[in-house]
């Protein structure tokens, strides 16, 4: 079984210095997941470098809740395109010859 | 190390007031934002120099100072006064995005007027992971043959890492926690490696197959035989069938590359045949050949 690596909610926007509903409105647009053990929220530490940059995204760009989504998904959509710009590379390397 | 004008920078006159400093650090901070310019250096390059631009001109004091004596800043000695005072005072009054997060590294000329920046700032005194680095690493084919382990110097510190074999021209692993440190407390940073493998002179590849083209004589392609042929594992015994055409190609399953962290699997070999017609005939050779072509 895979283990889980958990972070308390309310300590993590204590240490950030946010407030827990910026968090839970993140999750209510499907941005980022929280779960919930015997009534201590917690967010998966496997999420936390993305909750951070829309922490940075929303305190020190003041891009709102809509625009964080949007940049959410153009930045996927980047990822995206970058891995498949790799594999193409890769593949005109089979045509490539020496000189 | 140059003069740097960090007006220019910010597209602003030597006159903007604080709120014009304000509004074209902001809009060019959201250009050049690293999470918003992912794997691109030129924007975080230009976000440090626009992070160092404020950090001088939304500060008074080292608007000053930079106002001043910047275009003679080799003049260190002068400053060196105001430096110690600059030292007692609590730094940047402006906030500074952290971006990446640390903001990064300040020019030469910044530290030769102000000395070391003094970390991520900003009124908020928030955990942040420390800065992830990138490294790329140059590998040849051969080497992304086998699993095998690197010591690697990133930022003067040695890491010796496992490199699976299998790893793709152009993937990027992640070293977690061997990135810059962490902000007021927080978690260090990851390595990002990205491997760059140099195309092999005879073998290409894709993905987990590999491609050669074997040059084969006239007499082996039409009477069949073997050869022996070069693979990244070593040389192999081929046998070639009889009559076999130009072009054609011969699939060695399994003889491939490694799939990447998939232990014992292995892509397939695939050799395209190039038949070489023979040149230089001698008397002998153009009569039997004339011959032949009269059966």
């Amino acid at each position: 079984m895979q283990t889980e690596y958990l972070i308390a909610l309310d300590e993590f926007c204590t240490n950030h210095n946010i407030e827990i509903s910026f968090v839970s409105s993140l999750q209510q647009n499907g941005l980022i997941e929280i779960k919930t053990v015997k009534e201590t929220v917690f967010i998966d530490a496997g999420q936390l470098q993305q909750l951070e940059t829309f922490i940075r995204l929303y305190y020190e760009l003041d891009i709102n809740l809509e625009g964080i989504e949007t940049i959410s998904y153009l930045l996927e959509r980047i990822k995206s395109l970058q891995e498949e710009n790799i594999k193409l590379k890769n593949r005109l390397r089979l045509y490539e010859t020496e000189l | 190390m140059n003069f740097v004008d960090y007006y220019n920078i910010l597209g602003i006159a030597k006159t903007a007031t604080p709120k014009d400093i304000k509004n074209a650090y902001r809009k060019l901070a959201r250009k050049y934002h690293p999470d918003l310019n992912p794997n691109d250096k030129d924007a975080k390059k230009n976000f440090q120099l626009i992070n160092e631009a404020n950090e001088v001109l939304s500060d008074p004091e080292k608007r000053k100072k930079y106002d001043q004596y910047g275009q003679d800043w080799k003049h260190a000695e002068e400053f060196e006064k105001e430096k110690q005072y600059q030292q007692q005072s609590s730094g940047s009054r402006g906030a500074r995005y952290s971006g990446s997060p640390s903001g990064g590294d300040f020019s030469d000329f910044f530290e030769s007027m102000f000395g070391r920046a003094s970390g991520a700032g900003g009124s908020r005194q928030v955990k942040f992971r420390g800065e992830d680095y990138n490294a790329e690493l140059h590998l040849e084919l051969i080497d992304a043959y086998k699993t095998h382990k690197q010591t690697l110097t990133v930022n003067g510190h040695k890491i010796r890492i496992a490199i699976p074999a299998g790893i793709e021209n152009g993937q990027t692993i992640k070293i977690a926690g061997h990135g810059g440190q962490g902000i007021n407390g927080g978690p260090n940073g990851d390595l990002y490696i990205t491997f760059s493998i140099a195309n092999h002179p005879k073998i290409k590849r894709l993905g987990n197959n590999l491609f050669t083209t074997v040059d084969l004589d006239l007499y082996k392609a039409v009477l069949g035989g073997e050869i022996i042929l070069d693979t990244l594992n070593g040389q192999v015994k081929l046998k070639v069938k009889p009559e076999t055409q130009n072009g054609s190609k011969v699939k060695l399953a399994g003889k491939g590359f490694p799939v990447y962290k998939d232990e014992g699997q292995f892509g397939d070999f695939y050799i395209t045949y190039a038949i070489k017609i023979p040149t230089n005939l001698t008397d002998k050779q153009k009569v039997l050949f004339a011959e032949l072509s009269k059966l």
